[in-house]
């Protein structure tokens, strides 16, 4: 299947000179949820902007459904809803006011039903007649995912949406990003949080300095990347690995106190009980041992730091 | 064409008149009531009639177009400065609407607003002083092209302006000084003949002689001029405001 958003060679220079975008080429697969890694100022605000027609490009192009940004722009725009990061919204309107207004400048002709179940979907609707500058931050957040959700987009941008998000109205979040995912949505989401990605991605790309440095369905990213480490605490320092166990994927800390090992998580034999029956067969006792899991985040780490 | 967009930015800019309904239509109001007191009833009074006409009833036509042109450009440079402060106008931005659609949704209820002023004004003046209306269709057709024109006008500066003190100075440094020299208070042929002269490069000039003409039949210049002129504003305003689009001017980076 055509997938729901095509970017190529995209480029972006401000007009300071600064080019934020160095040749993008992406493809997001209809119905997924497709997590933006990047750290800041990598170009991730900017890539959504300019799909999302705020932003113009300096090179490059991109279709969403089929529908070129340029060409098309009346048709790709219908289809698209975006939550922006910056909390910018309407002071002195209503939260119902500010809703109905985002569905009728998308086009869609009102329907009062569906923005009610929207406002009651996000916790709102106890706060529809109030004026949006009396909101909270993770409220005024909300009402923004209901303006974009007003017009019943196929596809939902969500530029860093739990930024100060308290941790359980981002659960809240999560389940109801779920949901729209169910409905057939495609979401796209960049986040500073790769718990948010771990938990709710279906594909992860990162970006840096202005280009997108891997992209890869999340499964297969924490698999071919999720390495374990074993520390082992030795009872007495070592000058280096005995000979012994050149075989195994050893390092020793610097004062020798620590061997670590590292391993493959998802494969069945780890390797560990031999490892451990040749230390004692060797007479290296250890006093204490802890495994770590790498996470994205240090994966996404360790990958960004390569690149740079 | 989008409609629903229309509509949704036109009532939403309708709503913040009504909101600050004091500010946007009671302040004009009253203030053009003080003139005629002032002007009209108190020194009007020992003033010979102007062509014709009273001084009080001269003034009514000039004092409309005063307030129209000032608000016109006031409301609508406000209306879409706002939203480029605040931020939210990426919504419009990422919106499948047209730059054309999105001026008539602005400009239009900028406009409307402008011609409801005018119109209470002059139920106001009523008050104060009789005046009849010669030409009511070109009364009304110059009350439409100057809200429509100098809506335009405010838009652009709302567009231009990256701070309050500009979105002030213009309307406080050009606008309302050519409103006052704009022959509202005076027939242009009372003036020294230089300065008779000098006047016809303001453009207010135009509005006002053409306005007081639908009034009382009589006028400083020719009202085919009038007319004209007015055309041509509008004509590079919307030039402006196209080009401004065009090029995302002050609206994309
Ligand atoms: N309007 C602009 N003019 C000049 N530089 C900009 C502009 N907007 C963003 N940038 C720069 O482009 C880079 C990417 O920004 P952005 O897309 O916001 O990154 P991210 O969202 O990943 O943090 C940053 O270095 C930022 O400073
Ligand atoms: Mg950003």
């Amino acid at each position: 299947m055509q997938p729901i958003i095509e970017i190529r060679g995209l480029e972006k220079t401000y007009a300071s000179g600064f080019q934020a975008l160095k040749g993008v080429d992406l493809d997001i697969r209809r119905g997924e949820i497709f997590a933006l890694l990047g750290p800041n100022g990598a170009g991730k605000t900017t890539l959504i902007s300019i799909v999302c027609g705020i932003v113009r490009a300096t090179a490059g192009s991109v279709t969403v459904d089929g529908h070129d940004i340029v060409r098309d722009w009346r048709a790709a725009r219908s289809l698209i809803g975006l939550v922006p990061q910056e909390l910018t919204t309407e002071a002195f309107e209503s939260v119902w006011a500010t809703v109905s207004f985002s569905r009728g400048l998308f086009g869609k002709p009102p329907n009062p039903a569906l923005i009610e179940r929207i406002l009651k979907d996000l916790s709102l609707w106890d706060k529809k007649d109030t004026k949006v500058m009396a909101l909270s931050g993770g409220m005024k957040r909300r009402v923004l995912i209901a303006k974009a959700l007003s017009h019943e987009p196929r596809v939902l941008f969500l530029d860093e949406p739990t930024a100060g998000v308290d941790v359980e109205l981002r659960r809240g979040m999560w389940e109801m990003i779920g949901r729209l995912r169910e409905s057939g949505v495609t979401i796209i989401l960049t986040t500073h949080y790769i718990e948010e990605a771990e938990e709710m991605a279906d594909s992860i790309g990162v970006i840096s300095g202005g280009r997108i440095i891997l992209v890869e369905e999340k499964a297969a990213l924490m698999e071919k990347l999720g390495k374990r480490l074993l520390t082992l605490h030795l009872q007495s320092p070592l000058d280096a690995i005995p000979a012994e166990l050149a075989g195994y994927p050893l390092t020793l800390s610097d004062d020798g106190r620590e061997l670590v090992y590292s391993f493959d998580s998802q494969h069945e034999h780890t390797g560990i009980a031999g490892l451990l029956r040749k230390l004692g067969d060797h007479g290296i006792d250890f006093t204490n041992l802890r495994t770590e899991e790498s996470s994205l985040e240090e994966i996404f780490v360790s990958l960004v730091k390569e690149r740079a | 064409m989008n409609l629903h967009a229309i509509k949704a930015i036109y009532v939403f800019e309708l709503a913040r008149t009504w909101r600050t309904l004091f500010q946007s239509i009671a302040g004009p109001v009253i203030s053009t009531s003080l003139y005629f007191i002032v002007f009209g009833a108190a020194i009007g009074g020992r003033f010979a009639s102007v062509e014709g006409v009273s001084y009080g009833a001269f003034l009514v036509p000039g004092l409309v177009m005063m307030s129209v042109l000032t608000e016109s450009v006031s409301n609508a440079s406000f209306g879409i400065y706002m939203p480029r402060y605040s931020g939210t106008i990426y919504e419009v931005l990422s919106a499948p609407i047209s730059a054309f659609e999105t001026v008539i949704g602005y400009v239009g209820a900028a406009a409307t607003k402008s011609v409801i002023l005018g119109t209470l004004i002059l139920l106001t003046a009523r008050l104060f002083v009789d005046f009849s209306i010669a030409h009511p269709f070109w009364m009304v057709a110059f009350l439409v092209l100057t809200s429509v024109t100098f809506s335009l006008l405010g838009f652009i500066l709302g567009i231009w302006a990256d701070g309050w003190e500009k979105l002030q100075i213009v309307p406080m440094l050009i606008v309302t000084p050519l409103a006052f020299l704009g022959g509202s208070f005076y027939s242009i042929s009372m003036l020294p003949p230089f300065w008779q002269q000098v006047t016809l490069f303001n453009p207010v000039v135009y509005l006002v002689s053409g306005f007081r003409w639908s009034f009382y039949g009589a006028a400083d210049v020719p009202v085919a001029l009038s007319l004209a002129m007015t055309a041509l504003m509008l004509v590079i305003c919307l030039a402006v405001v196209w080009w401004i689009f065009r090029t995302g001017y002050k609206l994309k980076s």
